[in-house]
């Protein structure tokens, strides 16, 4: 599923315009710790984290991650927006939980 | 290819690595070990930033096998052995705080290299040697 139709789906607003909106959501990760997700994330994974500095789009490119995902409407910088629109990476967001977010993306993806 | 990687530059921290990972992407290695060696030198790359005073990173890529050297002038690491023990982090709050500091960095570079050796001396710096080969 591509990025765009995954954030419809899920209600989730795209910070970062049409950037990287066709890469393919293959599963999600979720977790702060950037160690561990570089360790652990399979490639494709959606990413969901409430970190919004510069170095989360880093992690995601190195990782060939397909979007980040932010929840519970927590602001993101214009720095990392703007470092994410060059890499094109999608930066997502919205109200819901870390677990609401897994659980409605695992009935979209399973779907 | 050499790269600078300035002191303390967070917002600089993994331009040296998705530099290389692009070059790699475009010399049509496998997507697997492109992504093995864009982590490995990016979790070198931030002790770098972290731990020392920035550093350098040196790049050889051959027809068959990447070398990646990042070396710093930093405080160097008393215990190696402890270093490398995963969950084991020096790494100071504010660091922490940012997601990284979890004690994974060397772990997860000699996880994914084919080849890693580590060399430090206190108070002279690191040197941390990372092979990939592109066939296996």
């Amino acid at each position: 599923m591509k990025v765009s139709d995954f954030a419809a789906a899920l209600g989730l607003r795209i910070l970062t315009g049409d950037a990287g909106l066709d890469r393919e959501v293959g599963g999600v990760y979720a977790s702060d710790l950037l160690s561990r997700v570089m360790a652990k994330s399979s490639r494709g994974d959606a990413w969901i984290t409430v970190h919004t500095h510069i170095n989360t789009v880093a992690v995601a490119v190195l990782s060939d991650l397909s979007c980040i995902i932010v929840p519970e409407d927590i602001p993101v910088e214009e720095t990392t927006l703007n470092r994410a629109r060059l890499e094109g990476i999608p930066i997502l967001s919205g109200s819901m939980s870390t677990y609401e977010i897994c659980w409605r993306a695992h009935e979209i993806l399973t779907d | 290819m050499n790269y600078v990687l300035p002191v303390g530059d967070f917002l600089m921290a993994g331009e040296a690595s998705s530099n290389v990972k692009k070059i790699l992407n475009q010399l049509g290695i496998p997507p697997r070990i492109v992504k093995r060696t864009a982590v490995a030198m990016y979790e070198a790359e931030l002790n770098a930033v972290i731990h020392a005073y920035g550093g350098r990173a040196e790049v050889e890529i051959t027809k068959d096998f990447i070398v990646v050297e990042v070396i710093d002038d930093g405080p160097g690491i008393p215990d190696i052995e402890l270093a490398m023990t995963e969950g084991y982090s020096t790494a100071p709050d504010e660091i922490r705080e940012m997601g990284f500091g979890a004690g994974m960095g060397l772990p997860n570079i000699k996880r994914n290299a084919d080849e890693f050796s580590i060399e430090s001396e206190v108070g002279k710096g690191t040197r941390v040697r990372i092979v990939v080969y592109f066939n296996r």
